[in-house]
């Protein structure tokens, strides 16, 4: 299965403020431990909000907003895409990864949803596993 | 209420598996460079997880599990060296382990945790050693790389856990009696090895793609299963350009797993298939892998040759864009490299796309007889397609029905019988 793992912003990414070399080091190492373990499928960072913008959908009306938006904590700063067994090894990997951010910072994780009938099938094939 | 402690342990239990998955394999393979038996290597790992299942769920997982699990396997090889030298002192039988023993310490054991890629890749050639069956290859790859439980495997492969069971112990012994070295072959062997590798990561994603009997068409978990060894294959061996040949040619293959049946479970074929369902994520991968293949130089093994014929298709937005005449060419590679009627077969699928059916089925024809392909479905398949091509219906209808007959999954027997029917039922012209 497939899961989406979502760093969230914080005000030094929303600022635009690089991360330390250490940091980046660090994620370099996280990474690459990521792909010799066969679960890294994708990776990226996100340029700050101030670069983006957002869609507003009301009927049948569009409304464009630009960025920076205020919410920062709800906002993504990068996201990975990985190939893991369960909910669990996700979470062991994420335990794993180095804090993102100077200070407080979140991750989220999210299963990516798989055609209903692999899922079933996946699940016949391996439920109750040790 | 606070969690109960039911909860409390299951989460943990959940844990606990997701960090065997993680280190499994790094902490057998650290051990089997040490105690020089990758039995032995997995029974020491297997106690380190039987003392985390115990103690963890009590104490907290500690913060470097993988540490912890491998400390607590060193303390129990100590144990077993110390008692199996004890033994020897009584016994004059000296066995190979014991002259381990001897020259086994902790100052080694504290080393086990260096050069980790270089061991799973000892670990990887080991599973995969030509001196046991292939069935017994693909059970230990799984098993001991894949971090797969031996239920796990049964159930994949759809035999009794015992079986599996009976066919990792009788492989372990091969290995230990035969007294493999826990090493990366070199020189012309490190070829012969490599292809074996290779063979078993494909046969179990083959197995997952496409089951050989029943009614299930797919068991995607299998392929997962092997195309993330085959990526971690590409990690530790990464000069190989066949290893990313092959993980090519399975990333894309995989890319089209969801578009390959329909909502009834009836096979699509590849030109019908609904491309926009394909998964571009790992089209994008395949195509990358392919090129790191093709960026190491030489000319294009078999794997990445088929890889290449894949990403014929991945390339092209509709069926009609697809690049038949290079599709041709990189058969004919493909024949000189491994020639087989089925290539040949395939071959000629491809020249009828670019030069019509006439000249398809020419080659087809010219197969006939051939013995290897006597009982196999797809000749009187393909034939009944370019049959049906050329307008020659009745003769089309009698090669899908015999097709019909030789396959042996459920679902394209009926795709099958149902295209002989439609040969049957269109008014001639």
């Amino acid at each position: 299965m497939r899961f989406m793992i979502i760093v969230k912003a914080n005000k030094q990414s929303e600022a635009g403020v690089m991360p330390s070399t250490e940091l980046l080091d660090a994620m370099g190492k996280f990474n690459e431990d990521l792909a010799k373990a066969g679960v890294l499928l994708a990776a990226d960072g996100l340029q700050a909000s101030s670069k983006g913008a957002r869609v507003q959908f009301s009927g049948s009306k569009r409304t464009v907003v630009d960025g920076p938006f205020a919410e920062t904590k709800e906002l993504i700063a990068g996201y990975w895409i990985w190939q893991v067994k369960s909910l669990a090894e996700a979470i062991e990997w994420v335990k794993r990864c180095p804090n993102p951010h100077v200070g407080d910072s979140e991750i989220e994780i999210r299963q990516i949803f798989e055609q209903s009938d692999f899922e079933e099938l996946t699940s016949k094939a391996r439920s109750g596993a040790r | 209420m606070t969690e109960s402690d039911a909860t409390v342990a299951s989460k943990a239990h959940r844990a606990i598996d997701a960090i065997w998955r993680i280190e499994s394999a790094r902490l057998i393979a650290g051990l089997a460079r040490f105690v020089r038996d990758v039995g032995l290597a997995e029974d020491l790992a297997q106690d380190a997880l039987v003392a985390a299942l115990e103690q963890w769920p009590e104490s907290g997982i500690p913060d470097n599990p993988g540490a912890w699990l491998m400390a607590t396997a060193k303390h129990r090889a100590i144990d077993v060296f110390r008692r199996l030298k004890r033994l020897e002192e009584k016994n004059e039988e000296i066995g190979h382990r014991s002259e381990a023993a001897q020259e086994l310490t902790v100052a080694e054991l504290d080393a086990a945790d260096d050069d980790v890629g270089d061991d799973l890749l000892r670990l990887m050639f080991i599973a995969c050693h030509p001196i046991i069956p292939t069935d017994a290859r693909v059970a230990l790859t799984l098993r001991l790389i894949g971090g797969l439980t031996t239920e796990e495997i049964a159930r994949a492969f759809l035999v009794s856990t015992p079986t599996i069971a009976q066919r990792i112990v009788r492989a372990k012994r091969t290995l230990a009696e035969a007294r493999i070295p826990f090493e990366v072959p070199s020189g012309t062997e490190r070829a012969m090895r490599l292809s074996s590798v290779l063979e078993v990561l494909y046969l179990i994603f083959n197995e997952g793609y496409a089951a050989t009997a029943g009614d299930d068409w797919l068991r995607p978990a299998l392929c997962e299963d092997a195309l993330r060894l085959g990526r971690i294959m590409a990690e530790l061996a990464p000069a190989e350009p066949e290893v990313h040949g092959l993980v090519a040619l399975m990333e894309i293959q995989a890319s089209r797993l969801k578009s390959r049946v329909g909502p009834s479970g009836a096979p699509i074929l590849l030109l019908d298939q609904d491309r926009g369902r394909w998964d571009y994520l790992l089209v994008r991968r395949g195509l990358a892998a392919l090129k790191r293949a093709e960026d190491l130089g030489g000319a294009l093994g078999p794997y990445a040759l088929q890889a290449a014929i894949g990403a014929c298709h991945a390339r092209a937005r509709t069926a009609s864009d697809t690049d038949w005449p290079r599709i041709v060419a990189l058969y004919d590679a493909l024949a000189q490299l491994t020639p087989s009627p089925i290539v040949a077969l395939n071959r000629a699928v491809a020249v009828a796309m670019a030069y019509g059916p006439a000249a398809g089925l020419e080659l087809v024809d010219g197969l006939d007889g051939e013995p290897s392909l006597a009982g196999y479905h797809l000749l009187p398949s393909v034939r009944g397609d370019l049959l049906e091509k050329l307008g020659r219906l009745e003769e089309a209808r009698i090669e899908f029905d015999r097709a019909a007959l030789l396959t042996q999954n459920a679902r394209e027997r009926e795709l099958l019988l149902a295209r002989a029917r439609s040969c049957a039922n269109t008014p001639r012209t």
